[in-house]
Parts: structure tokens; C-alpha cells; sequence
């Protein structure tokens, strides 16, 4: 591995001062002149066919200044295009059918939310109610009413692999086992509820604020749906309050009717959604069922494996297309398979609407694996690391459905676990009620598979000299919290020689930074951090001309290094870059001087590189109450080369907090289509006290595509946790745990 | 309409509001500072955490008429000058935070949980900012922060870190 400065530096982030001091804005904090505020009325119904809405009321009502519903829109469908017109499948305001407690039937903007409320009220809609389906099982029924025209059967999307022989698999299996899994859904339940402020101006140019991890797909959905040129949209990035693939999907119901509201009145119109509205109206993870058979040789060599995924993919698509096809590839890490078959089933219900979530899909086929994975070990006599370093990808491996394995290895990571949690010295010789369980993972850096045709570039980036000598960045890429805005940074200063502090960040906005698809995938730092990095080359490369001009000193000769200039052999020429810097500017009579970069990744229907993780959870169960307590959780994930270690642990941490909470107490809990928690006085998310202490293992590795060798961290280091912990929770019980969340019921059951 | 008399951040202020507008919503709406966060909007979650009198309050839960006259103190009411209180430049040094939409609450929890024990234990600790959810860090690296600034503030004079 080379040395560097600025990379591998546990920098503060660049955003601190402003989210410390309460200066920092979010879409939900500005205000403009005449702004109104919007509200949306939505269906109280699971599935309905809308006969008749009067606005007439509504609209009387003092300080009312707009009312919209579907017939006020261009009734375009939007969604995924990659996957042609019928998986578009959602208006931002329903036409003449609602689909789920919480479609949008209407939007308001008033002077204020008082007034917005009370005109809702005014809103008369008369339903004809509909038969609904609750469940996968329910909507596959022969004969189940139909959600959408388009897909007869209630079948979103249905995805079928076949890799290898698998019946042949299957016959030379020593040892063979089925069995079922079910998860739950959870709410990503970001801390900032989803907010905008959108302006048409009087040029007809729409210029929004939103809480959004994709800008890019933002402006194109609006640009669709609005019947606009996309270069009359402009995206602005605010500070984002947290995201977690709960605002991916590309444009929400908010941005449309914002836009449509401030273009009928010729007013800012903001939309800030409650947080009842977010629980119930924006995404949630699936809930998929995993029927799982693994065949494995007498040393425990996975010959075959079979899996049919069932994903109740609630009322409209989302990115829930993509979803049942990453359950499939992700069944494809972290072992080497002999053979794969896979049938993903995603199925329209009358239920909230699933799609992306932190992980996208691994959490709960790595669930389903891990703990078959012991139990296979177990029918073995096997450890239960045995099994799993003995099947695990390492570096060289391509696997079956063509991810090549450049970097890092399983076993590195079960090594450093086992050894940091004793694995050893525990596992089978704990006092009763206490166990221990180990949960591994894989994961990709960010997807090269094009979701959206209307967007045909990845990531790329400008980095400029300033007038000062100092250097901006303009990216598109989106830190929604996660710190990729530090990481760039970090890349620029680095790779130009330069110290952090030399360098300036101009965050996503449409209108003047270059394309980034967005924060999704966990692609910020490979795509985004490889586009900078090109740009930021770029740049240096025009830097180190003008600067040979300027000192009359041969290009070679010269290097940039933290923030100096040196001249090879004579010590005496060292100056500040930026004083040098300064003088190039001025000499160039304030022309341009820019540096430009992409990134294409090298493989276009996979990804650019995969990391492994691995975790141990030690834990205590009440056998009365069912209550689990967390004694200790070690946490590995091979992120390739950590750019800033300060993010890395914190990504770690943050998917401790969130795979404990799907784990042991998150569930959107539906009774017919409604969501019944949808607070978070109901809807529980671990608070300070029920964090355990975490102990990270660190593992780096140097990855060849990653930018000075990073890999992702933000999903693939949650994946393993769930099954660690139902693991471990076998482990001291004596139980083959088959379904989360892993309630006190669950455990205390007969 | 009631006229109120509020003190946020030592600055007097007198505003005119509806019976049933919440704190939050003055400081947010009316006086237009907008550090303090909603998350929720009913008292769960603690990103509108503010200082009334010395005490945290959630500000969505208390009608504006109720904090007439009391005093105020929100987040940017917590650096001088161009310095910040010592807790908030533990949180940047220590990574405190993510996204940050729950840090202005869970800085205003901290600084009254230091205020009042100078010397919390990490129980002492989780206790105090229990009222505020972070979606983003696990807390973690908001435990080192407090703890960072606990000994930060001790070894200042004045209890805010500076000399």
C-alpha cells in the first residue's frame, strides 16, 4: 500500500461547523418571500376506485390559494424507466384508483399549514371501495382482485436465474436441507422528515430544495411528469437529515405537487411531510419470505443452492424492481456456490409500498444463508466458522453470476472477529441463557447497471483553481449524512498534494455541477471518489504546466506536497501552493483553469468491487420474558482502504444501531393495509440506552478500482448483524430461530 | 392572539401568537431561527430539544404561551462570538454526528445533562441523551463526544472549555 497524507486521516467533517451550530440548512428551513405552505390529502382507503372529488369548498376557504388533484396533471406515470413503461407504475396524484392507506388524492397550498389542514377537511372524495390483498399469499390466489391493469396476477416483477447445474448439484450432495425464512419491514426513519421547497419563477424555470439522496433522478421525474425540458429543472441539494435508501426512489409525491402548486400560483410552495406521513406514505424494506435448500459435499462445499424469494412489494414499484433481483445476486456472496438457481417473486399488495432500504435485499437473504449456514455446520459436525471460511470468496474468485472478486477475502474477516470476540474460547462452553453467534456478509460498491437510460452517465466532476489559490470541487454526488462530501474532499487534497483546508467543496445542484447519480448502492465513494479523482489529476496535470512557466523550472522537477511547491534541488524555491497558485490565476487573467473527470465503470452489468463482512454478537436471553441483552458486539467489514476512519467506524456503528433495531424491535406492523405504529412512540428505534458498546475489528484491504483503494462500508457492514444476533440467540436457547423480528414471543414460544 | 414576552439566547423578544402555536413554532416561524429541528412534532424524538429556565424541553410540546417569560436557550445561543462551546467542538472532533438533523437537540440534552453533573458516567451518559434518537451514528461516537467535552469543560475555568 502507498503512504498518503490527507487519505486514511481521521479529518473532521467539512459540515461540522454548520450542523453543530444549528446554522446548517435542510429543505425544511428556508423560507421565500410569499412562500405557501402545501399539504396532501390522501386515501383513507386500501384499495378504492375514486368516483367523484369536489374541491369547490376547499377552495373557498380564506387563504387557500391552490388545490390540485389528478386531473390538474399530465396523468404521466413515472418509476424506473430501465424497465420500460409498465414498471412506471405511479402517479404522484391518483387518477381515478387509490392503491394503499396513504396514496396522494390531492395536494393544497395555502398561507399557512392551519389553513392547508382544514382545506384537506373541505376535500370531498367519494370512494367506491375495492377488494384489497394483504399478503404475497393473498394477492397470488387464483382469482385475487387486481392492483394494476398492467400485471395480471399481482406480479410487480418476477426474476428467474439459472447458474450451473443445480439438479446435478443436488445428486452429488452429501448433505442436502431446505428451509423457510421470514423478515419483516422496517422504516428507514430518517430524523429529518422528507421536505422541499419548489419555485416556478416567471420564466418557467422550477428551481427546488429537497431532501433527497438522488437530485439527478429528481429532476428528470419532475422534467417527465410535468411535461418540461429537464434542463428547465433545477435540483438544489440542502443539508440532508439522514436517507438510508428511504429517499432513493427519485421523485416523491412532495416535489410533484410542490412544483405543480408553485406553478399554479406563481408562489414557493413547501411541503414538509409529519412524521405519520413518513412511516406511512413514503418506502419501507420488504418483507421477504426465503425458501432456501442447500446442497453441500461431506466437508461442507456448497454444491447447489436453490431459493425462491416471495416480496410483498405493497402497492407500486419503486425501486422494488430492482430489490427482487439484488435478493439473487446477493445470494451469490460471501460463499463460492457449485450451482444457483434463483425465482424472485415481487407482489403488488394494497400495503405501504417497499423498496430500497440500507442493504437493498442482503439483509434478508443474508439472514436466510446465515442461518441455514449453522445449521448445515451443525448437520456436519462442522464449526460454524469452518463452514463458512471453507466456502468463503476470497480474492480471485469469480462467482457464478460473474462478479469478479478483486480485493479481500471472508476468512479475513471471520479471523479478525473470531479472534477479537474469543470465538473460541466461548462458543459451546457459555453458562445457560447466554450464546454466541457469528453472521457474515457480501456486498458491492455501487451498481454499473443502468437504472435510468434518461441518465447515461455515472458520476463525473470538475475541480477549478480559485482566485485565492485554493481549489473547488463541484459534485453532484449526495451526502445525505453519511460524510462523502469529507471523502471527497480528502481524494482532491490528496491526489493534487494539497491540505485539506486548501480545498473547497460546491455541493449538488443541477444547474452547476456535473452529473452523480446519487446516493444509492453505496457508490458515493467508488463512483463519485473516482470522478474526483480524475478531475482533481486533471487538474494537476494543467497545475504542474502552469507552474513550470511560472518558476522556469522543468515540469518534472516540480512536486506538490501538503500544500507546498518544491522545486527538485532547490530547497531554497519551496513556496505555498497557494501563493504560487494565486500568481497563476492572475497571470491567466482569470481564464479558467479546470480539471475534468469521469468515472465508467469497467463492467457494466456488474459491479466495480465487493467487500466482506463479518460480525459476532454475544448475547444474554431472559428465557421468562424472551428479553434479549447484548454483552458484546464485534463488527469487521473489509471497506478496502479506509479514506477517513472517523466515517468508516461511524458507518459501522450506525449499522449496528439499525440491524439491531430490525432485529429485536422495529416492524411496520400492518392490520389490513394500515399502518398501526406510525410514530415513534410506537414504532421503536433503539434509543442511547439500548446501544451496545460496539468493538470494530478493522480489516483493510487495498481494492485496484476502489479510489486509493476504498470500498463501501454504509450497507454491507448491516447485513451481517441480524443473523449474529438470532444466531446467537440459538445458540443460548437451544432454538432454530426461522423469523424476524425476534420478539420476546418468539423466543419464549414452545 | 396573545402577546408574549420570551428571552432566547439573552435577546428579549415580544410576539404575538395564536393559543395553540407551540414554542417551536416561534422560534422556528416567527423569529425565524431555525437550528432547532421537528422530527416528530410529538415529543418522541427529541431533535426540538431547547433550554427553558435550565431545563431541556422538547419546544413541540410547549405552547408558546406557557414560555412566556421564561428564558431560552437554543442552539444558537450556544457559541460566543466566534467560539464555539466546548461541546459542540467535541462533537465535530469526536464525529458526533452524521447527518445532523438530531445534533442542535442532542447538543442542548448534553449541555444541560453537563450543566447539572459535571462528571456523568457512561450510564449517567446513555440516561441523559435517552430522550434524543440518532438514526445515524448508533451514539457511539456521540458517548465520545460528551465524554470529550466533560473533560473539556472541567479543565477550563469558566466551564465552557476556554480559558
Amino acid at each position: 500500500m502507498g503512504q498518503y497524507s490527507i487519505v486514511g486521516q481521521r479529518l473532521p467533517r467539512t459540515d461540522g461547523l454548520a450542523k453543530v451550530t444549528g446554522q446548517g440548512m435542510y429543505a425544511g428551513d428556508f423560507t421565500m418571500p410569499g412562500m405557501l405552505r402545501g399539504k396532501i390529502l390522501r386515501s383513507p382507503l386500501p384499495h378504492a376506485r375514486i368516483l367523484r372529488v369536489d374541491t369547490s369548498r376547499a377552495e373557498r376557504l380564506p387563504g387557500v390559494k391552490a388545490v390540485i388533484t389528478g386531473r390538474d396533471t399530465l396523468g404521466v406515470k413515472f418509476g424506473a424507466p430501465r424497465f420500460g413503461p409498465k414498471h412506471m407504475d405511479e402517479h404522484a396524484l391518483a387518477m381515478d384508483r387509490v392503491r394503499y392507506i396513504g396514496d396522494e388524492v390531492a395536494a393544497v397550498a395555502a398561507i399557512d399549514e392551519d389553513v392547508a389542514e382544514e382545506a384537506l377537511r373541505l376535500i370531498d372524495v367519494e370512494y367506491e371501495e375495492l377488494p384489497a390483498v394483504f399478503s404475497p399469499d393473498e394477492a397470488l390466489l387464483p382469482g385475487a382482485p387486481q392492483i394494476h391493469a398492467h400485471a395480471p396476477g399481482n406480479i410487480s416483477r418476477r426474476i428467474v436465474f439459472d447458474l450451473g447445474d443445480v439438479e446435478k448439484g443436488f445428486a452429488d450432495s452429501y448433505h442436502i436441507r431446505e428451509d423457510r425464512f421470514s423478515t419483516h419491514g422496517q422504516a428507514h426513519a430518517p430524523m429529518e422528515p422528507h421536505a422541499c421547497l419548489a419555485h416556478f419563477d416567471a420564466s418557467g424555470k422550477l428551481t427546488i430544495w429537497t431532501s433527497t439522496q438522488v437530485p439527478y433522478y429528481v429532476k428528470n421525474d419532475l422534467a417527465l411528469t410535468l411535461g418540461m425540458p429537464a434542463t428547465a429543472v433545477r435540483v438544489i441539494l440542502p443539508l440532508i437529515g439522514g436517507g438510508f435508501g428511504g429517499k432513493a426512489d427519485g421523485m416523491y409525491a412532495l416535489e410533484f405537487c410542490a412544483a405543480l402548486l408553485s406553478k399554479k400560483t406563481g408562489r414557493p410552495v413547501q411541503i414538509v411531510y409529519s412524521r405519520e406521513e413518513v412511516f406511512v406514505a413514503t418506502r419501507r424494506r420488504h418483507p421477504i419470505t426465503i425458501q432456501l435448500k442447500t446442497g453441500v459435499s461431506k466437508d461442507g462445499a456448497i454444491l447447489a443452492r436453490q431459493a425462491k424469494c416471495v416480496l410483498d412489494g405493497g402497492a407500486y414499484n419503486g425501486l422494488g424492481v430492482v430489490t427482487v433481483v439484488l435478493c439473487g445476486y446477493l445470494l451469490n456472496l460471501p460463499y463460492r456456490l457449485g450451482s444457483f438457481k434463483y425465482e424472485g417473486l415481487r407482489v403488488y399488495t394494497n400495503n405501504p409500498i417497499s423498496a430500497a432500504m440500507r442493504g437493498h435485499g442482503a439483509p434478508q437473504v443474508h439472514f436466510a444463508s446465515e442461518m441455514q449456514m449453522d445449521r448445515l455446520a451443525e448437520d456436519l459436525g462442522m464449526d460454524p466458522l469452518e463452514i463458512r471460511i471453507k466456502n468463503g470468496l476470497r480474492t480471485g474468485d469469480v462467482t457464478l453470476n460473474g462478479f469478479h472478486i478483486n480485493s479481500g477475502s471472508l476468512e479475513e474477516c471471520i479471523r479478525a472477529v473470531a479472534e477479537k470476540s474469543g470465538w473460541q474460547e466461548k462458543r459451546g462452553k457459555l453458562p445457560p441463557n447466554r450464546g454466541i453467534g457469528i453472521g457474515c456478509s457480501g456486498f458491492y460498491s455501487g451498481a454499473s447497471y443502468r437504472l435510468r437510460p434518461d441518465l447515461p452517465v455515472y458520476s463525473a466532476a470538475i475541480v477549478k483553481l480559485n482566485e485565492d489559490g485554493s481549489v473547488q470541487l463541484l459534485s453532484g454526488a449526495t451526502d445525505s449524512g453519511q460524510g462523502c462530501d469529507t471523502l471527497l474532499m480528502q481524494i482532491v487534497a490528496e491526489e493534487i498534494g494539497l491540505s485539506f483546508a486548501d480545498v473547497r467543496l460546491t455541493r449538488a445542484d443541477t444547474d452547476i455541477t456535473p452529473v452523480d447519480l446519487g446516493n444509492f448502492s453505496s457508490r458515493e465513494t467508488m463512483y463519485a471518489g473516482n470522478a474526483t479523482r480524475s478531475a482533481a489529476a486533471d487538474l494537476k496535470q494543467k497545475l504542474l504546466v502552469e507552474l513550470s512557466n511560472l518558476l522556469e523550472a522543468n515540469a518534472d522537477d516540480i512536486e506538490i506536497r501538503e500544500g507546498k511547491v518544491f522545486v527538485k534541488g532547490s530547497a531554497d524555491r519551496t513556496k505555498p501552493f497557494r501563493d504560487l497558485a494565486h500568481a497563476i490565476y492572475l497571470r491567466r487573467l482569470g481564464k479558467p483553469l479546470v480539471g475534468e473527470g469521469t468515472y465508467d465503470p469497467p463492467d457494466k452489468i456488474n459491479y466495480p468491487a465487493y467487500g466482506f463482512g463479518a460480525h459476532v454478537t454475544e448475547v444474554e436471553v431472559d428465557p421468562e420474558s424472551g428479553e434479549v441483552t447484548l454483552l458484546d458486539v464485534v463488527s469487521t467489514h473489509d471497506c478496502g482502504r479506509a479514506i477517513n476512519p472517523l466515517a468508516v467506524e461511524g458507518q459501522l456503528e450506525g449499522s449496528v444501531h439499525m440491524a439491531l433495531g430490525w432485529t429485536l424491535m422495529e416492524d411496520v406492523t400492518l392490520e389490513e393495509g394500515r399502518v398501526m405504529n406510525p410514530s415513534f412512540l410506537d414504532y421503536k428505534i433503539p434509543t442511547a440506552l439500548e446501544m451496545p458498546p460496539v468493538t470494530i475489528a478493522h480489516v483493510e484491504t487495498d481494492d485496484p478500482e476502489g479510489p486509493f483503494g476504498a470500498k463501501e462500508v454504509g450497507e454491507g457492514a448491516l447485513c451481517p448483524i441480524a443473523p449474529s444476533v438470532a444466531s446467537a440467540v440459538g445458540n443460548a436457547i437451544g432454538k432454530k430461530i426461522d423469523c424476524l423480528p425476534l420478539t420476546g414471543a418468539q423466543i419464549t414460544r414452545k | 392572539m396573545k402577546s408574549i414576552k420570551l428571552e432566547i439566547n439573552g435577546v428579549q423578544h415580544e410576539v404575538e401568537v395564536a393559543p395553540w402555536r407551540t414554542l417551536l413554532e416561534v422560534i422556528r416561524e416567527e423569529l425565524q431561527m431555525t437550528g432547532t429541528k421537528e422530527g416528530c412534532g410529538l415529543g418522541e424524538c427529541g431533535a426540538c430539544s431547547v433550554l427553558m429556565d435550565g431545563k431541556t424541553v422538547n419546544s413541540c410540546l410547549v405552547l408558546a404561551a406557557e414560555a412566556n417569560g421564561k428564558r431560552i436557550t437554543t442552539i444558537e445561543g450556544l457559541a460566543q462570538a466566534e467560539r464555539l462551546h466546548p461541546i459542540q467542538q467535541s462533537f465535530i472532533d469526536n464525529g458526533g454526528f452524521q447527518c445532523g438533523f438530531c445534533t442542535p437537540g442532542m447538543i442542548m440534552s448534553t449541555k444541560v445533562m453537563l450543566d447539572d453533573n459535571p462528571n456523568p458516567t457512561d450510564d449517567e451518559i446513555k440516561k441523559g441523551i435517552s430522550g434524543n434518537l440518532c438514526r445515524c451514528t448508533g451514539y457511539a461516537k456521540i458517548f465520545d463526544s460528551i465524554r470529550a467535552a466533560k473533560v473539556a469543560m472541567a479543565a477550563s475555568s469558566d466551564g465552557r472549555g476556554g480559558a
